[in-house]
């Protein structure tokens, strides 16, 4: 009984290894035939769309209200330390390194990159995937070499607009509702948030993520048995597995990135 | 180089892991014959569709299609010959994000560089060749099920093949659609000139438009002749298939301990 | 879809993307002000940097002109060697003193410096003589404490 079990952990673990392996073999290859995505743009561009512009909505208003919480919190916290004043850093900094990216490649994780694996997945299941192959065009270049670069693109540009969001909704509740001074939240806020250490590192990390997310996505709605349960599987384990990896992979950049501070 | 003999498949021992599926094929076709692969479900028939495709490699033997063994051939290779192939799904696979005309076109497009004007003449052509050029503009999901695998036959000859693999061409159809299909598929054999091979179960339709058939049974062929040979067949196996009886070669129950014992009939009971 | 009207919407969506990285980068964020070509480096040497840390600001009568770039330990002298970046724009006097202070009671720490008066101006790769290591709690704890008992001795 006890045999069977780890007989059964043993053959799970390998499975997972082969998975990765295949997976990483994957992500080359979309690389390699990255080709197309780039001399006929225009497919990026379409993807773009359905990728990026679809999820503005969720971005813009989540980023709004995480702001406003952020400033609310915010507020309170500081007020007891008479500290109010540092309300503009206190957002700006949380949005720009942290909130910006991640809870931007959570949501597009689920939004986008569910979207995708369930494309895919169906493309598969309708021998879409095979009919092109039959017809001597590569599906790795013609379908998801575009949906990675457009995926990559996307997220740091969405991860920005998250954090421009999140940062007027601190100064709509922090100056406007509460009375902070606008002056003061924006030129503390101006002296706090440098350009290389936070900004920068704060697209790298939306950057990264994008390329974790889009290839998390692809893959497995590539890899899916080509049933309904199949794509409904894939399409589940691509949202929590690219969040997974989007948290993981922010502790190692952040611990990378900015250990030399405070 | 022009070869009689289109497609050559020899000796082909084919399996997924460690499941053999075929187990020593031997089949050949001829330009300008319509052969039909026939045999109950699962005997490996699409699998013979797909080693010709070269979507999938032999174990052991070879595939030759228009003298090129496929299992020779690098990607670049298999995609220069597949250019040559036309393969019809069983369900379409129409890109279901495209129009009629745009899936039709979709080869032309990819593959030529002719001006959109040559281009929608050809795709129009095409469509009217299958009775559908009124239905250009519509998205494959405004399409019957017919209708759709018409339209996949259009796009599958956009550029003139010279072999035409059909996966279950027949399956789910209504009758008048069945005749249109199988009227279609004679039709562009003889008009263009191709190799026609058509993996169906659909014995009445299919033997009224084949010139020669393999039945397949258990990874092997186990009857070959014309269409007149195989109706007087009188091999069990074919003449259950093609008279559609329940029983014989193919069981109609599946593997079970004896019935009186599954009901615990005849013996004292507890 | 239309094709020109897709493309329409993921310009636009480029656009404001593009837009949302430049509010952050100019109105948010600040740029480090000193950049290589228009500074000079100065080195000074302290017993105890304390906290300080390369980037650390350089200040001077509370602005800031330079920033920390380079911290070395001496092995020979069994000193701290900082290297200061100085904005050219500011020139300072040979006997300029270079203090480490922080800011706030318990804030990051920085440079402070404090201009002399002699008419000679500091160049790239001079030496600030004149140093004031940091503040170290555990002295200042230590010097509290032996004063105290010292005031207390002769009972």
């Amino acid at each position: 009984m006890l045999r069977q079990s780890i007989e059964n952990l043993g053959n799970r673990t390998l499975q997972g290894v082969w998975r990765i392996g295949f997976a990483a073999r994957f992500f080359v290859a979309v690389l390699l035939h990255s080709g197309t995505a780039f001399r006929r743009f225009g497919l990026t561009i379409r993807e773009m769309y359905f990728t990026g512009v679809l999820s503005l909505i969720i971005i813009l208003v989540s980023g709004l209200f995480v702001g406003m919480v952020l400033g609310l919190q915010g507020y309170e916290t500081l007020q007891t330390y008479g500290s109010e004043e540092a309300l503009g850093i206190l957002v700006a900094l949380s949005l720009v390194r942290e909130l910006g990216p991640v809870v931007a490649a959570l949501l597009f994780a689920s939004r986008a990159g569910s979207a995708i694996t369930a494309e895919i997945g169906l493309m598969k299941a309708t021998e879409q995937l095979s009919a092109m192959e039959m017809m001597a065009v590569d599906p790795i270049a013609r379908v998801v070499a575009p949906r990675f670069w457009a995926g990559v693109i996307s997220m740091p540009l969405l991860a920005a607009l998250f954090s421009a969001m999140g940062i007027f909704g601190g100064y709509l509740v922090g100056v406007q509702l509460i009375g902070v001074d606008e002056g003061a939240f924006w030129s503390q806020m101006k002296s706090a948030v440098d350009f290389e250490e936070d900004i920068l590192n704060g697209v790298i990390k939306s950057v990264v993520f994008g390329i974790a997310i889009t290839t998390i996505a692809l893959f497995e709605g590539y890899d899916a048995p080509p049933t309904a349960e199949g794509v409904s599987g894939a399409t589940t384990r691509t949202v929590v597995t690219s969040s997974l990896a989007v948290l993981a992979l922010d502790f190692v950049l952040t611990a990378f990135m900015f250990r030399g501070l405070g | 180089m022009q070869h009689d003999t289109l497609v050559e498949i020899e000796d082909v021992v084919f399996g997924y892991g460690a499941q053999p599926v075929l187990k020593g094929i031997n089949l050949t076709a001829r330009r300008g014959q319509v052969i039909a692969i026939m045999g109950s479900s699962g005997c490996g028939k699409t699998t013979l569709l797909r080693l010709i495709g070269g979507q999938i490699r032999p174990g052991e033997g070879h595939v030759r299609v228009a003298g090129e063994s496929l299992g020779e051939l690098n990607q670049a290779g298999l995609y220069q010959l597949r250019r040559k192939m036309g393969m019809l799904f069983q369900f379409g696979a129409l890109f279901t994000d495209m129009t009629v005309f745009d899936n039709v076109a979709f080869q032309l497009r990819e593959h030529t560089d002719l001006p959109e004007d040559a281009i929608r003449d050809l795709v129009l052509m095409k469509l009217h060749a299958v009775g559908l050029r009124g239905a250009a503009h519509l998205m494959p999901a405004e399409l019957s099920g017919g209708m759709a695998r018409r339209v996949a036959l259009a796009r599958a000859i956009a550029l003139e093949p010279m072999l035409m693999m059909y996966d279950e061409p027949f399956a789910g159809l209504d009758p008048i659609s069945l005749g249109v299909t199988g009227n279609l598929i004679r039709r562009l054999t003889d008009t263009l000139g191709l190799t026609s091979i058509v993996v169906t179960h659909d014995v009445q339709e299919s033997l009224k438009i084949v010139d020669y058939v393999y039945f397949v049974s258990e990874g092997m062929i186990v009857a070959e002749g014309t269409a007149d040979e195989i109706r007087a067949s009188d091999l069990p196996y074919v003449h259950q298939f093609v008279h559609g009886e329940s029983d014989g070669p193919v069981p109609f129950h599946y593997p079970a301990p004896p019935y009186a014992e599954d009901l615990h009939l005849g013996g004292a009971s507890a | 879809m239309n094709k020109t009207v897709l493309d329409l919407w993921v310009g636009l969506f480029v656009i404001a993307g593009i837009v949302a990285l430049l509010f952050l980068a100019l109105k948010v964020g600040s740029m480090s002000a000193v950049k290589t070509s228009s500074s000079y480096e100065v080195v000074a040497r302290f017993d105890n940097i304390g906290g300080l840390k390369p980037r650390a600001p350089v200040k001077s009568a509370g602005v800031v002109v330079g920033r920390v770039a380079d911290i070395r330990f001496d092995n020979e002298t069994y000193e701290a060697a900082v290297t200061l970046r100085l904005d050219k724009r500011y020139a300072f006097p040979k006997d300029t003193s270079a203090a480490i202070m922080t800011s706030g009671l318990l804030g990051e720490q920085y440079i402070g410096l404090e201009a002399g008066g002699d008419p000679q101006a500091l160049k790239d790769q001079d030496r600030i003589f004149l140093t004031q290591s940091a503040v170290v709690l555990e002295n200042l704890i230590g010097h509290f404490i032996y004063g105290k008992a010292q005031e207390g001795a002769p009972q």
